[in-house]
């Protein structure tokens, strides 16, 4: 067993333990080749014994499905078995063989984007979502057809493993049974590791990690920064205990539910959740969040092959800002483009991406797609506390135009007699030209939040997507202390409220100087809310400053 | 030939899991069974197709059976709209 241990070094990016069966994640695209060598007969029979093996797997998925989550929500795979069987489906793609003398992975991806296209086109959101179950469908016969199945044990506990993950494979991901990450490459400040943050789960970046390990053993030991594959019973149950004791740790953080956000000297600060979609508003809720302080609406446009409806963004405002009850909401207008995109957007590839064509950018060229945000917004904001945030913003010019089109949208709004309530309007401050002018901008907003993460990158000159350049990145960096104190400084002057929502809020290092400059809110993933309550609590600015 | 109309009641319409349970029981036949919908038709066997009709609550549709066993169909699917749409 000794012999059989397999450790592989990385960057911890959460520290903690893993335990689960590894999974490699399949890429979404198999890249089929289009046209056989085969004879079609010979594909046609390819396809058919796939089919035939997707039905088993259907049947045996539904069958264990029944017993965790009931026969309602089993019978989606029941459905699925029967798109299998659907002749219009299969008589597609067997013309695909015969006429384009396709192979059957083509056959099957060109009709299952076929299928999944005409109802993406829909009117009713329900069957738009139905295109995912016919992609899926398709997947699985593409999977199988390349002979790389899903082992029908997803069910259970994982670490998973990958090259990289887009944002929005991470948002597509099932994290229910998902206990840890492996990547190969990514830096710490990768959108895995920002997902890692957020949900609070051990990973390592930068593994030279081997696909043949799917389906193994492994552990995960963020405290060390290295992976166990195949770790023998001593370790594992080492392993264990280690874990168990995070377990009970965390668990003395919920402790601190309900207790206000405040020094040992009086000093208090509102402590806010970042979030990336409605999933996450029920986390914010449980580690006691005093409000959204980020709501990334991005997810709404990235995980759907459409620009989202109105109505679509405002059924999930709402629910957001219903379940927070009364407190603030802050929906950070889109902030698509550089190494988010969604391909319905069309967006040319660009020698400098992080200094391109995106977010207020895309917003103020593309209004209809702008206004259509901003209206679902201001409606949401009839259900509760709204705020909404520009982001990127580099000139006053910039910020009049955004409101414009926002005062634009209440008027619509106000004709059509749709109820609304105040919005506040505040800006991301996360590019040095922004601090520089956060006199100015000041007076056009009613709050500021400082994007930590963009503004140490535009400010070092640094690419948070290069592994490379971590060595060099220091977020402590006093340019971009001093960044954030200037932009606190100005928003103060002007009666704007002051708050930061990047990656900084949650550095428990940086909280007392936070403090210091009368910060008024920190807006952090979920998972840091306690652990920053704990921070606050301890710390008494009477004392002499700490550095 | 028979044929019936019937108006869904279903709050969210010929969703993915009645059209399933509808292409089982007409596949239980051998008449052919269409639905009608606005000039648009799909056989009842069809999954996708049913679905792609988008058939919402309040929408009228036309069932039309034909053939062999077309009076126990036509019975067998007024019962099944009846108590699943």
């Amino acid at each position: 067993m000794w012999t059989d241990v397999k450790a592989a070094a990385g960057k911890s990016i959460w520290d903690g333990i893993a335990i689960g069966r590894l999974r490699w994640f399949q890429k979404r695209e198999v890249q089929a080749r289009s046209t056989s060598g085969l004879a079609p007969e010979e594909e046609l029979e390819r396809f058919e014994q796939a089919r035939a093996r997707a039905q088993v797997q259907l049947r045996s998925l539904y069958e264990s499905a029944v017993g965790e989550v009931g026969e309602d929500n089993a019978a989606i795979f029941e459905i699925h078995q029967m798109m299998l069987e659907d002749e219009d489906f299969l008589d597609a793609v067997r013309s695909v063989i015969r006429t384009q003398r396709g192979t059957a992975e083509h056959a099957v991806q060109v009709t299952g984007e076929n299928f999944a296209a005409a109802f993406a086109a829909m009117e009713d959101t329900y069957m738009q979502a139905r295109a995912a179950d016919v992609r899926d469908v398709a997947h699985r016969l593409q999977a199988i057809l390349a002979g790389a199945e899903e082992k029908p044990d997803w069910d259970e506990p994982f670490i998973l493993m990958a090259d990289d993950l887009s944002p929005s494979e991470t948002v597509q991901l099932d994290k229910r049974k998902l206990r840890g990450f492996v990547t190969r490459g990514g830096s710490t400040n990768s959108h895995t590791a920002i997902l890692a943050r957020t949900m609070g789960i051990p990973a390592l970046v930068g593994v030279e990690a081997d696909p043949a390990w799917d389906g193994r053993m492994a552990v995960l030991d963020g405290y060390n920064q290295c992976l166990y594959v195949d770790p023998a019973p001593s370790l594992l149950t080492a392993m264990e205990v280690r874990r168990r004791a995070d377990a009970e740790q965390a668990s003395l953080l919920q402790g601190l539910k309900k207790k206000p956000n405040v020094t040992l000297d009086g000093t208090e600060i509102q402590v806010f959740a970042n979030i990336g979609s409605d999933a996450d508003v029920g986390l914010a809720l449980q580690n006691d969040a005093q409000g959204i302080g980020l709501f990334r609406s991005e997810f709404l446009y990235l995980n759907s092959g459409h620009s989202p409806t109105e109505e679509e963004q405002l059924a999930i405002y709402r629910r957001v800002v219903e379940t927070m009850a009364g407190k603030k909401v802050v929906i950070r207008t889109l902030d698509i483009g550089a190494d988010k995109k969604a391909d319905y957007f069309g967006l040319e590839r660009e020698e400098n991406p992080a200094l391109g064509y995106r977010a207020i950018r895309i917003c103020l060229t593309r209004k209809d797609l702008f206004k259509t945000q901003l209206r679902a917004i201001l409606r949401a904001s009839a259900y509760g506390t709204v705020a909404v945030m520009f982001p990127m913003i580099i000139s006053v010019r910039e910020v009049r135009d955004a409101k414009e089109l926002l005062e634009d949208c209440r008027r619509e709004l106000t004709g059509q007699g749709c109820p609304m309530g105040r919005v506040e309007v505040g800006i991301m401050v996360e590019t040095p030209a922004a601090v520089m002018i956060a006199d100015e901008l000041a007076r056009e907003v009613d709050f500021f939040s400082l994007g930590t993460n963009d503004l140490a990158q535009y400010t070092l000159a640094i690419d948070r997507q290069n592994p490379r350049l971590d060595p060099f990145y220091d977020p402590h960096h006093p340019a971009v202390l001093r960044m954030v104190r200037m932009a606190a400084e100005a928003g103060h002057r002007h009666g704007c409220w002051v708050g930061v929502c990047g990656e900084l809020g949650a550095d428990l290092a940086l909280t007392e100087l936070f403090l210091r400059m009368g910060v008024d809110e920190l807006s952090v993933s979920p998972s840091a809310i306690l652990p920053l309550r704990r921070r606050i609590r301890g710390l008494d600015l009477r004392l002499p400053p700490n550095s | 030939m028979k044929q019936f109309q019937y108006t869904i009641t279903d709050p969210v319409g010929i969703h993915a899991r009645p059209a399933g349970l509808l292409v089982k029981a007409a596949k239980a036949f051998q008449s052919s069974i269409t639905v009608e919908k606005d000039g648009k038709t799909a056989a009842a066997t069809k999954l996708m197709a049913l679905m792609g009709m988008g058939i919402k609550q309040g929408n009228t549709v036309t069932v039309t059976v034909e053939g062999a066993d077309e009076k126990e169909a036509a019975a067998a699917m007024e019962k099944f709209f009846q108590e699943n749409l």
